[in-house]
């Protein structure tokens, strides 16, 4: 990855690096949270290596408690389930764990997000002619939005990604306003936070807007306007975000570091 | 009762053209061994059911056995997507594949109504989601106590399960341990069950967390160690990941695909597939 860089600092770091630190930031006060794989299990690990060590991480695979020491590359990786506090078969995960309202956060990515924080991961319409494009499809990420107490997103900030108006609404966010996830009997308090490489967004309390409330050092609103699909409503004063400490880059450096498993072995 | 049998003679005999197969494993214990019998044996028009079909499905799918597949999330682990899946469905390569999709606590609980013997199981899900439109397996029932509308799943039993396991004893009861998945309500949910084992052992030993299937429930146990590679078996083998990643340049291309398939599976037996793979050579 090349370092798009940054900073004021006498350090460098990357634009993803910038994402994945605050998106393990945003985890300060969780006691648990279910893992998306990608992005947020980068940053609910680095969240267990800084800020929260004793965050419970949950994934989907049936693992409650995972503390692996590097990035798992997929949600049934060994060492997820050999670092767990428990290790539960699948439809319990999702039956009594998740929809027992047991889990506070759900950390989700997309990909695409519309103004209301609702998510696609089905198909992309790519235009007349051309055959709708497929993307892998829900997973556990309906769920998941309905049932954690709340929902932190993380994804790369591009005009493709944040987009006016969605193909397929997988899984909702916001809906279309306030009251909308109400009116469905959704449990849980929806997304709260969408973390990119250019800043945080926040819905408004009052019509469950996305609105840019920090923008990361160096980065200018115009900027992420210019990456927003939808004309964005920004914060009256945008806030920066704090560089990430030495600490957290060699946290986050050392998880990715720490590479994948060996080959097959008996 | 299960028989003790060869892969070969087990698929044949269990696994039918037109069949509803469920392939089960959430990352660990994924049956590829007997998966690839069935592209040798060309077996065809099958349902495919699976919470997270993978490369083995892409393999099938590419192979062009696949008429329709019920899933809820359709991706390379880590890696990306599918790209014979997505031929398919974008292009119609080798063939038109109709989807049944899910999301996975909805897949999750049609094979526990399966399992049940129930004609659907109720959830608190798919709310405010599109996915009910691309499914006539969804719908919603009314609680009769509480009058809170929720989601409605067909239960799902397919024809034949088919599961990796690590062990069996001489009467054919399974043991499996680690990330159990949803191999157990699949099972319970199919008409006719095939497990492949990594070994025969004198006696099961008990471990926790562990799940025991009686011989009574399987119809055949076939012994194929490293049966479950490129993804792994606890306590016998870890995921192959690099596997996992070399998959999405040979899936992309329709010709380096088929070529693949060619000298890895059709013109492979099982031995030596495993042999093989458990070297996790790509290349012959």
């Amino acid at each position: 990855m090349t370092a798009t860089p940054a900073g004021t600092t006498d350090y460098n770091y990357t634009s993803d690096e910038l994402m994945e630190v605050n998106a393990a930031r945003a985890l300060t006060d969780a006691t648990t949270c279910f893992v998306g794989i990608g992005l947020p299990s980068t940053a609910a690990n680095l969240a267990r290596a800084t800020v929260n060590p004793g965050l419970v991480l949950l994934y989907e695979s049936g693992t409650i408690g995972s503390k692996p020491t590097r990035l798992p590359l997929s949600i049934g990786d060994g060492e997820l389930a050999e670092t767990a506090d428990a290790v539960v078969p699948v439809p319990e995960m999702f039956n009594y764990w998740l929809q027992g309202g047991r889990i506070d956060v759900g950390f989700l990515g997309a990909a695409q997000v519309d103004r209301y924080a609702n998510i696609n991961t089905t198909v992309v319409d790519r235009g007349p002619d051309k055959p709708e494009g497929r993307l892998p499809g829900a997973g556990g990420a309906p769920e998941i939005a309905s049932n954690c107490g709340k929902v932190l997103m993380v994804l790369r900030h591009s005009t493709r990604n944040f987009v006016e108006r969605l193909d397929f609404v997988t899984t909702l966010g916001h809906g279309g306003g306030p009251g909308d996830r109400k009116k469905l009997g959704m449990p849980g308090a929806g997304p709260t936070a969408v973390i990119t490489d250019l800043g945080i967004l926040r819905p408004d309390p009052a019509t469950a807007e996305l609105v840019l409330t920090e923008v990361h050092p160096d980065v200018t609103v115009e900027r992420v306007r210019a990456a927003t699909g939808w004309e964005l409503t920004v914060a009256d004063t945008v806030g920066t975000t704090e560089p990430p400490t030495p600490q957290e880059l060699a946290a986050l450096r050392a998880l990715k570091a720490a590479g994948k498993p060996g080959k097959e072995t008996r | 009762m299960a028989d003790i049998r060869s892969l070969r003679d087990a698929v044949a005999d269990l696994v039918h053209d037109g069949d509803t197969v469920a392939m089960e494993g959430f990352t660990h214990l994924i049956p590829y061994a007997a998966a690839h019998e069935v592209i040798r044996q060309g077996i065809t028009d099958l349902t495919l059911a699976r919470m997270t079909p993978d490369v083995i499905y892409d393999q099938l799918i590419g192979a062009g056995l696949v008429r329709k597949l019920v899933f809820s999330w359709g991706g390379n682990p880590g890696v990306g997507s599918l790209h014979r899946f997505r031929d398919a469905v974008e292009n119609g390569w080798p063939r038109p594949l109709e989807l049944d999709e899910h999301s996975h606590a909805g897949m999750a609980n049609r094979y526990v109504a399966g399992a049940s013997k129930l004609p659907f199981a109720v959830l608190r899900g798919y709310r405010g989601s599109d996915i009910p439109t691309r499914t006539d397996t969804v719908s919603t029932v009314v609680c009769p106590f509480t009058g809170e509308e929720l989601a409605a799943v067909a239960a799902l039993n397919p024809d034949v399960t088919v599961i990796h396991a690590q062990q069996a004893d001489r009467a054919g009861n399974v043991q499996m341990w680690g990330l159990t998945g949803v191999q157990k309500e699949a099972a319970l949910a199919a008409d006719r069950v095939l497990v492949t084992v990594e070994e025969i052992v004198e006696e099961l030993t008990p471990r926790p967390g562990g799940i025991v299937l009686p011989t009574w429930v399987i119809d055949a146990v076939s012994v194929v160690p490293g049966g479950a590679h490129p993804s792994y078996a606890t306590g016998y083998s870890t995921r192959d990941n690099d596997f996992y990643q070399a998959w999405d340049p040979i899936a992309r291309d329709r010709e380096a695909f088929l070529t693949w398939i060619e000298d890895n599976v059709r013109n492979s037996d099982v031995r030596d597939s495993n042999v093989r793979n458990s070297e996790g050579a790509l290349t012959r």
